[in-house]
């Protein structure tokens, strides 16, 4: 099965191609905020590199967050309008998972963090095996003194991965959590690589779905910073 | 893959830039007419009343859920199976930032996956082809009023593609004026239909509020008059709520259409077109038709379907770039304060 992968909750902007062969092609950008600009064409650029026709993609994975609202909105969109569009089924993936794949050999908790801004950051604790990980403590948002209680409450090793993880390292770190150690930063952010991965494993068995039944995984409410607001444009934008 | 017969060119247009998520297939046929095959739009209003507007993070979130089911209904009302268009385009700006990436990245995808072009389209400039839409006989040059939460603009189109920037408020827009205006009467939201039913009951000349800058140029300003309708109010707490709308759009009304006149007058306009979300008020409409027969011009009433926002006005924006400057880059982003370039 042929399987396109987007992830852009991140900074990151990430696709690939995979299939039972493993990844045939992956691409990514580190430009921060040029997600609309880059995907499109990079998905584009991607099949034609790796001599596949997008129409034969056979299903189309995406990372639903939790993450950076503007990049779940492009890759989110992309994914379910490509799954839509092909006639072809999707599957979501969370992008904490994503974070935590890369290192799912470390014979210990792995605790993915990412940057949420405004001076948060997303986290969820897995147990990683040979073919993947399993969420053993689910997303949460948070200031990174509520992750560190968490981390202090806690005992054994634990392996902390991810852009969250690097950014608030002093603060975490200086609880003196016996046991907590950090990932180095090539492996900061979630990636289509990873995702078509996962994604391959869990199609077989039997997590596809119709496009319409992916959604983005946001963790904050739409209306915690809604306060009333101006239609767009006012005061003319015609020039 | 094309559904094109050599005759007319079909394509798939999207609008996501506020609170609404429309798709429609419009064909446009080799003598330059349009033909609206479809138009679908799903309205977020009740999303947002409980805010007394739209909220932006709200919006782009609907319309992540909504977007491909309105595409795909479209596609069904045309009677076309997935894939069978010439072209795909997305409104990329002016609007919301988060309500755009959506219907843009989705119309990119459309493209790519469907192997035809991608259009970016001008939100301003889609409402000009409203009229478009429904009249063949459109006479150049066209002065139009667009108005609505977001917009009040005076723009003359001297013909597709060229326009000029005539007037535009220096503050609310007047739909914005009567959504605050009903909040402040407790009436709901959104303001227009229910302010516009309720003066029906009210005396226009109850009350005289200020015509703001009815002398000055042909720039509007809105929110010195609410603030008199708040004060008046104040003042009058015994005032019959349907005066004060009756009263309040009397004075919005006079100062749109006035000002709508003398621009048309400045230009030589032809004709005279109504677009935008305000364009469905009753009293506005009245007006604009008279004037139209007072001063000799050509009155558009486009339908009130294609004044809000739609994207039968994207599909046919969308069209007719695409016949003469040709698709644009997949690489193109969306523009949330984009201009309308006033002349090319
Ligand atoms: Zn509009």
């Amino acid at each position: 099965m042929l399987i396109l992968g987007i992830e852009t909750s991140s900074t990151q902007v990430s696709c690939a191609l995979g299939g039972s062969d493993g990844v045939l092609a992956a691409a990514q950008v580190n430009r921060g905020q040029r997600h609309a600009e880059l995907l499109s064409p990079m998905i584009g650029q991607l099949c034609d590199a790796a001599g596949v026709s997008l129409a034969s993609v056979e299903a189309v994975a995406v990372g639903v967050g939790p993450g950076l609202f503007t990049g779940l909105r492009v890759g989110l969109a992309t994914a379910k309008a490509i799954a839509f569009g092909l006639g072809v089924p999707a599957i979501g993936v969370g992008s904490l998972d994503l974070v935590a794949f890369p290192v799912r050999f470390a014979e210990c908790r792995i605790v993915a963090v990412s940057d949420a801004r405004r001076s948060e950051v997303f986290w969820a604790t897995y147990r990683g095996s040979r073919d993947g990980v399993e969420v053993v403590g689910a997303p949460r948002v948070g200031p990174p003194t509520e992750l560190r209680a968490e981390l202090e409450a806690g005992s054994g090793r634990r392996l902390l991965v991810g852009d969250g993880a690097l950014r608030y390292r002093d603060l975490i770190a200086a609880a003196g959590s016996a046991g907590v150690e950090f990932v180095d930063g090539a492996l900061a952010q979630p990636s289509a690589w990873s995702l078509v991965q996962v994604a391959r494993s869990r199609a077989s068995a039997g997590g596809l779905v119709a496009p319409d039944d992916v959604h983005p995984l946001y963790l904050r409410k739409p209306d915690a910073e809604a306060n009333w607001v101006q239609r767009p444009g006012s005061g003319g934008p015609a020039s | 893959m094309s559904a094109m017969a050599g005759t007319r060119t079909i394509l798939l247009g999207i609008e996501t830039s506020c609170d609404e998520t429309a798709a429609s297939v419009v064909a446009r046929r080799s003598d330059g007419c349009f033909e609206v095959l479809s138009s679908v739009v799903s309205s977020q209003i009740d999303l947002h009343a409980r805010y007394g507007g739209v909220v932006p993070e709200v919006a782009s979130r609907a319309h992540i859920e909504r977007i491909n089911p309105v595409v795909a209904e479209a596609m069904r009302e045309a009677g076309l199976q997935l894939g069978e268009v010439d072209a795909v385009a997305a409104t990329v700006g002016p609007g919301l930032v988060g309500s755009l990436l959506v219907g843009v990245s989705a119309a990119k995808a459309l493209s790519l996956v469907w192997g035809v072009p991608f259009v970016g389209v001008n939100h301003l400039e889609a409402h000009l082809f409203a009229p478009l839409l429904e009249d063949p006989e459109v006479a150049f040059p066209l002065l139009v009023l667009l108005v609505s939460g977001g917009h009040t603009i005076l723009l003359g189109m001297d013909r597709p593609g060229e326009y000029r920037l005539l007037g535009r408020t220096v503050d609310d827009a007047a739909g914005e004026a009567f959504d605050k205006v009903a909040r402040y009467l407790g009436l709901g939201y959104p303001g227009g239909p229910v302010i516009d039913r309720l003066a029906v009951e009210g005396d226009p000349t109850a009350i005289a509020f200020p015509r703001s800058m009815l002398h000055d140029g042909l720039d509007f300003s809105f929110s010195g008059l609410k603030t008199s309708v708040v004060n008046y109010v104040r003042r009058h707490p015994d005032v019959a709520a349907a005066d004060v709308a009756a009263s309040f759009q009397e004075a919005a009304v006079d100062v749109l259409v006035h000002k709508a006149r003398l621009a048309a007058a400045q230009l030589g306009a032809a004709g005279m077109s109504l677009a935008g979300g305000v364009a469905a008020n009753t009293r506005l409409r009245a007006r604009w038709v008279a004037a139209g027969e007072a001063d000799g011009r050509r009155a558009h009433l486009p339908s009130l379907a294609y004044c809000t926002d739609n994207a039968a006005m994207v599909a046919a924006a969308g069209l007719w770039r695409l016949a003469e400057r040709g698709p644009s880059a997949l690489d193109c982003g969306v523009d949330p304060n984009l201009s309308l370039t006033p002349s090319v």
